[in-house]
């Protein structure tokens, strides 16, 4: 509030009262809005060019992916498992830092880190082998774009997790004071939602 | 509608929420295509109703009880915004007042709009209020009243705990305009005050136009 008069005594009211952002967003609360709406403005810009490849192309022969391609679904499904066990790992590391368990915590985030890792050298060693490259087609352009925008966003995933990883194994971070494996753990369960939309959307559908 | 990632653990919940989401959608489109479609419609909408049930089953606020003011004065907090400077307005103050010591405090919300709140550009918004604020406060030193003022959140609801919690009034004074001009009155402003502040509360009611004639 604005004192408009100068300031004024309130009694024997101790200190100022506790700070709150309820004029304005608060700022945790517009960060994380914005940032979700920037992912999905950048994923559905992707998703739009998908679908419309795929509508445009979807009179030849009746098929999808169009001949010769094929998508590897059933390693993508693996791939899957993995990412989304990572999620239940993360979710340990965070539930344990928060009860003062701090091998639980470095485990949890050991695990998520190499079953992270696990992804994006399967989702790289897969792209070897499928037999197309960027530059085959619209259909090759847009599966390598839609999966390759989230596998760089595994590897930023990754990348903070190795820092939470260090600073766990560095004796940072309590029940009270964990924000950065909470911030992490957001991050991380977003990517994870992103793969599955990808997925279904891209190998199944 | 809540943030699915305001938490790690409601990011979790998300994740697995989404899973049985596309799980199920998946299964009914293997068996045929229409029927994921189907489900796909039915999914979503079912999400979208849950989110808007949680909406509407927002807990009840909780009662507050401001600490007693010094015993030798009485507090009264005004809110009010275009009627601030109502004649209703000034006669209830004085005659609450009586002979009693009164200090009062005239809390004038800086009313916003939503995309303007949103994007924290509230600087006109403040300006305004403060301009009828000085108007105000003037009109009531005027006539002999003890006062100070603020400038209060675009909520009115929230300026009002702001004050109750800072000036611990004895009593509550909301102005606003007639029913079926007030913006406040739609929203409930006084029902709600009533309901979330165990102090006494008087509704005043201005009429602008019928001021001017």
């Amino acid at each position: 509030m604005t004192t408009v008069e100068g300031a004024h005594e309130h009694g024997d009211h101790h200190g100022p009262p506790p700070i709150h952002y309820s004029s304005r967003v608060s700022p945790a609360v517009l960060g994380m809005f914005l940032f979700i709406a920037s992912e999905i403005m950048l994923f559905g810009s992707f998703f739009t060019v998908y679908f419309f490849v795929r509508v445009v192309n979807d009179g030849v022969n009746g098929q999808w992916p169009p001949p010769p391609f094929h998508r590897p679904a059933f390693v993508a499904g693996v791939n899957t498992l993995i990412l989304v066990t990572s999620s239940f790992t993360m979710h340990w590391a965070d539930t344990s830092v928060k009860k003062g368990n701090r091998r639980g915590l470095q485990g949890g985030l050991v695990l998520t880190v190499l079953l992270g890792a696990t992804f994006l050298l399967t989702q790289v060693v897969e792209y070897h082998r499928l037999g197309f490259n960027t530059s085959d087609t619209s259909f090759a352009a847009t599966f390598f774009g839609l999966t390759g925008l989230h596998g760089a966003h595994v590897l930023v995933g990754l990348t903070i997790l190795t820092v939470m990883m260090v600073r766990a194994f560095r004796g940072h971070f309590s029940p009270e004071h964990h924000h950065g494996v909470e911030l992490a753990g957001i991050y991380w369960h977003f990517v994870d939602v992103m793969w599955i939309v990808v997925y279904v959307t891209v190998y199944l559908l | 509608m809540q943030n699915p990632f305001r938490s790690e653990e409601a990011a979790f919940r998300f994740v697995l929420m989404t899973i049985g989401y596309f799980v199920l959608i998946v299964i009914a489109a293997a068996i045929d295509t229409w029927l994921g479609v189907a489900v796909f419609v039915v999914l979503s909408g079912a999400v979208a109703w849950w989110f808007s049930l949680r909406r509407t089953q927002s807990p009840p606020p909780v009662k507050q009880h401001p600490a007693a003011s010094p015993p030798s004065e009485h507090r009264i907090l005004v809110v009010a915004n275009e009627t601030v400077g109502g004649a209703e307005l000034l006669g209830t103050i004085q005659e609450h007042a009586g002979d009693q010591f009164v200090r009062v405090l005239v809390v004038v919300p800086a009313l916003n709009s939503p995309l303007k709140h949103w994007v924290s550009d509230e600087d006109g918004a403040r300006d305004a209020a403060q301009d009828r604020l000085f108007d105000s406060l003037t009109a009531m030193r005027a006539v002999g009243l003890n006062v100070e003022g603020e400038i209060g959140d675009g909520d009115p609801i929230q300026a009002l705990e702001d004050a109750v919690r800072t000036f611990r009034p004895d009593e509550l004074i909301i102005s606003t305009h007639p029913a079926g001009r007030s913006h406040w009155l739609e929203r409930g402003v006084v029902e709600k005050a009533r309901e979330r502040f165990d102090v006494p509360l008087t509704h005043v009611i201005v009429d602008l136009d019928a001021d001017r004639h």
